[in-house]
């Protein structure tokens, strides 16, 4: 792949198909865990640390495990397999080599198991036949783009928690409300395809 | 008999798992674009959560504690692997609009805190009856935030057109933005309701 189409792509999935506000994946952490700029930090780090391995293991898997031996239907099965015990990996590592990390990034690692932006950036990758360096490519900046969203999201959040609102507004129907006007900005960047 | 309505009350009232509970958001978000693919949706998601609850809840005593998220992973992920591959049998256009939320139906947070919370401390049948109070209370929630999207949305229901040609469908709705307006009124509606009740 050209530098410029793995620009586009990335640009691609940052902005304009942004993985929480246009395709509504990972939105359980994106709701939950955005409460605090400083957790939506840690968890979009973890979870471009994961997604950027998960992508590059499960094209791994899938070209050379799955399409050889005519596996195809077992790729739901293959890949959450993978992303569990990559999570757990990638956990057991930390704790171990970088303490510093793990203790930042601790809590939110058995989370991303669940996170559905995972799986579904496998699952993405194989439908849009992308090659090793578009896969990792096309899950690091989906994971860029998930980050953005989260830690605005979170700033927005804090400020809302001095808002004055309806009660039956409060808490979560006034961030889903704001969540709506975050994917309205982001419809703005539709016109962004240059390429 | 009785323990089971109250279940059910509770899955798709009280302890709702996407207007109460908050769960299983992304789903929820993302297929509500018309009522077809909400109910669609809501019913594979009812199979798996009724298969799966059974399959745990019968190997409850033998999956050891330390590997269980695991175990109900690959549990679920085989149950989602059928579902998936029937709907792409049968239904081709289901599958086809609901594209990558079917396979995603394993990473659904309801399934696994289902059998996390319920399956792996009951019995099969009481497990059966909660995964199916849970799936139905899911269908529910889908089908009221589809049915006030495709109005508003696209003016149809069920894709025949409600109104006349002079209709001009506010397209927002079915856009995700308006996935979670909808999402964040209809809560607001239902702790509205839940308090009215406690007090």
């Amino acid at each position: 792949m050209s530098f410029t189409e793995l620009f586009s792509l990335a640009l691609g999935a940052i902005l304009m198909e942004n993985f929480v506000l246009v395709k509504f994946l990972g939105c359980c952490p994106f709701l939950g865990v955005s409460k605090k700029t400083e957790t939506a930090v840690g968890m979009g780090m973890a979870v471009i640390f994961v997604m950027t391995v998960a992508s590059a293991a499960t094209y791994l898997v899938n070209e050379y495990v799955l399409l050889r031996f005519d596996l195809e239907y077992m790729q739901t099965v293959a890949f959450i397999l993978i992303i569990a015990s990559l999570v757990q990996f990638v956990e057991m590592f930390l704790m171990k080599a970088m303490p510093a990390l793990y203790q930042a990034l601790g809590i939110y690692l058995p989370l991303i198991t669940t996170n559905c932006a995972v799986l579904g950036v496998a699952l993405l990758n194989v439908q849009q036949e992308l090659n090793f360096i578009g896969s990792v490519v096309y899950g690091f900046s989906a994971a860029v783009g998930f980050t953005l969203a989260i830690v605005l999201f979170a700033s927005v959040r804090e400020r809302l928690e001095f808002a004055e609102c309806p009660p039956s507004f409060e808490g979560f129907p006034i961030a889903l409300i704001s969540a709506s006007l975050l994917a309205m900005a982001f419809m703005g960047f539709q016109g962004l395809k240059i390429f | 008999m009785k323990k089971f309505l109250q279940q059910l009350y509770e899955g798709i009232f009280t302890n709702n798992p996407v207007f109460v509970q908050l769960i299983g958001m992304c789903p929820t978000l993302a297929t509500t674009t018309s009522l077809q693919n909400g109910i669609g949706m809501g019913l594979a998601a009812t199979a798996v959560l009724i298969c799966s609850n059974a399959v745990i809840s019968l190997l409850r005593k033998l999956i050891p504690s330390k590997v269980r998220i695991a175990a109900y992973i690959t549990i679920i992920a085989g149950f989602v692997t059928a579902v998936d591959l029937l709907i792409q049998a049968y239904l081709p256009d289901l599958s086809k609009s609901l594209g990558l939320f079917i396979p995603l139906i394993v990473v659904n947070c309801i399934i696994l805190a289902r059998a996390e919370a319920f399956a792996s401390k009951n019995g099969v049948l009481p497990s059966i009856g909660d995964g199916l109070a849970m799936g139905l209370g899911f269908t529910f929630a889908l089908c009221v935030l589809s049915t006030i999207r495709e109005i508003l949305g696209a003016g149809t229901l069920m894709g025949y057109p409600l109104f006349g040609d002079s209709f001009q469908p506010a397209i927002l709705m079915i856009l995700p933005a308006g996935g979670f307006l909808t999402l964040g009124f209809v809560i607001a509606l239902f702790q509205k309701l839940l308090k009215k009740k406690g007090a």
